[in-house]
């Protein structure tokens, strides 16, 4: 089944570009190094980290999808 | 002595004391193979992968030092969660690929697969010594993690009777990896998570409705530890220290021995990709213990004259086991102190084992005896990771506490040596091992240098480059002169190589 999804090439792996994001995010820490605004209490610095655990774990989740996807289409 | 916490504590490490045993029956095989005994037949699927990379990874250390670290230090500490967002993306795309290879050509540690991508016997050793070397005070800390809370529980901690606990311990501890290999941590690493789970549920719910929630919690800690400081003049200060600590840390943690047989035991390639999805939820963990180290501030335990002795004594690392003691009913208090005890002796094992993998191939089968039978090989691999531990023990009762806090910083800087021989291994296709070896060797003392010239205090070096400051991990600037070097001389050597080779095409 001939599809737009490319079998071999370097295209099949764009996805794992989205994994630079959390790179991005937690090396810019001036970004973060705040304490506004909180939530529930926890200043910003904290709890933004903390949600980028779950962002980052979102994002191999959601590239492991893709590429599961992508691998069981080219069968 | 804490009577009901104690009893709970002995019950629950009497309880992984057996299943360490009889996790040998578990998935039965010969255990007098080396895959076996040292990867456990590399059957383990995504549950029991997820339970065994997580064991090895969130160690006892690790549940005591991030929090003194927030503790003491206040917001820096926090680069634990940086270093753990940033893990996953790697493991992700680096590790099935290892996997691939070394489950096709049988490689057992990464010395072996060094061996065989670079064809080098020198290159392989230098990264079997490198992985046993920056192994051994990791091990060594985890008994630290124990000593703190056996001490928390009371007893007194001088003299051989002070030292009894740590040391039956860790004589089981040796006894059942001996009888089972990897399938023992593999098993109590289940109950060591149930345990850790229910520890820092507890710890994150009824600590701050104690100390009258989140908001006060904050309020306690001096305004200067809560975020990090500015940088100031030409320096990045903080920020860059920050930054390259996690990015450091990242890179390294997979290049230990004991990662690497966490996942090379795993049963497919897909199997560590649906964990690196999965582990996170362990990072989540480590992220509510380092704000433990913040309710201890504001629960005032250092302070509290109670706990004077204990903080004389282990200093910030006190600071979580006085939290407990302060916050929980004693039984509790024994369950929390059992989950630590027992997170450390899971990554002990596995460390133990994978120095024991990487001592038997890569430099007994390679070098003293490469005729040796299947069962001698483990034979020596299982006797191996017993005097690794007992060794462990030794380091720990006679010297210092701090030289093993220092050795675990170099080898940290020492460990992160190995990125360029994987990621070259991996990636590319022209490869010189002699380059690499040149890298590893300027790496090597860079880092070292850098670690030195803070008098091994910490592993921040501030790093001038162009009339501004860079205060960054010595581990991170000195594998990137080693990647450098390795890149860069790998086409100089091939060509040379080349040249030698094939005079007559000149």
């Amino acid at each position: 089944m001939q599809s737009e999804t490319p079998k071999g090439g370097r295209l099949r792996y764009a996805p794992r570009l989205l994994l630079l994001i959390p790179f991005v995010a937690m090396l810019w820490v001036p970004s973060y190094n705040a304490l506004q605004p909180e939530l529930a209490g926890v200043p910003f610095f904290y709890w933004y980290q903390l949600a980028w655990i779950l962002i980052g774990a979102a994002l191999v989740a959601i590239v492991y999808l893709i590429e599961i996807g992508i691998a069981r289409r080219a069968e | 002595m804490n009577a009901p916490a104690t009893i709970v504590f002995v019950a629950l490490f009497l309880l992984v004391t057996v299943i360490g045993f009889v996790a040998a029956r578990w998935r039965k095989a010969d255990l007098n193979l080396l895959h076996e005994w040292g990867l456990g037949g590399r059957r383990f699927g995504t549950i029991v992968t997820w339970f065994l990379l997580g064991g090895d990874l969130y160690t006892a250390y690790t549940f005591i030092a991030v929090p003194a670290l927030v503790f003491g230090k206040g917001a820096i500490g926090f680069f634990a969660i940086p270093y753990a967002v940033l893990l996953y993306p790697i493991l992700y795309v680096v590790f099935p690929r290892l996997w691939g290879v070394a489950h096709a050509r049988g490689h057992i540690t990464a010395a072996d697969f060094v061996r065989d991508r670079f064809d080098s016997r020198m290159l392989a050793l230098a990264v079997a010594v490198t992985g046993v070397v920056a192994t051994m005070p990791y091990i060594a800390l985890q008994l630290v993690g124990m000593e703190v809370v056996i001490g928390a529980l009371g007893f007194p901690t001088e003299g051989l009777i002070g030292h009894l606990p740590l040391i039956i311990a860790f004589l089981v501890l040796a006894l059942f990896t001996y009888k089972s290999g990897l399938r023992a941590p593999a098993l109590i690493a289940v109950v060591k998570d149930m345990l850790i789970f229910v520890t820092v549920i507890a710890a994150v719910v009824v600590i701050p409705a104690k100390l009258g929630g989140y908001g006060a919690i904050f309020a306690k800690v001096p305004p200067e530890k809560l975020i990090l400081a500015p940088p100031s003049g030409d320096s990045f200060g903080a920020y860059s220290a920050y930054a390259t600590l996690a990015l450091g840390s990242a890179l390294a943690l997979f290049l230990y021995p004991h990662s690497m047989t966490g996942i090379l035991s795993a049963s497919d390639g897909f199997v560590i990709r649906r964990n690196a999805a999965l582990l996170p939820a362990y990072s989540f963990i480590l992220g509510l213990i380092a704000l433990l180290g913040y309710m201890a501030i504001a629960a005032g335990v250092g302070e509290d004259a109670t706990h004077a002795a204990g903080f004389a004594r282990y200093g910030p690392n006190y600071a979580v086991p006085a939290l407990f003691l302060t916050s929980f009913q004693p039984w509790f208090v024994g369950v929390a102190f059992a989950s630590i005890a027992i997170g450390a002796l899971v990554p002990a094992a596995i460390m133990s084992i994978a120095c024991a993998n990487l001592f038997t191939r890569n430099l007994y089968k390679e070098f003293l005896r490469p005729d040796c039978t299947d069962a001698q090989e483990a034979k020596v691999a299982k006797i191996v990771s017993l005097v690794v531990k007992i060794g462990a023990v030794v380091f720990i009762l006679a010297l210092p506490q701090a030289y093993a806090i220092q050795l675990q910083l170099l080898g940290g800087i020492w460990i992160i040596q190995l990125l360029p021989s994987i990621l070259l291994g991996l990636y590319t296709r022209s490869r010189n091992a002699s380059a690499l070896l040149i890298g590893w060797a300027a790496g090597l003392g860079t880092g070292t240098y850098m670690a030195a010239a803070q008098g091994f205090a910490s592993s921040v070096y501030p790093l001038s480059v162009f009339g501004v400051t860079l205060p960054g991990y010595a581990a991170l600037y000195s594998v990137v002169l080693n990647l450098l070097l390795a890149l860069g001389l790998t086409p100089v050597f091939n060509r040379l190589r080349a040249q030698r080779l094939a005079p007559a095409d000149r």
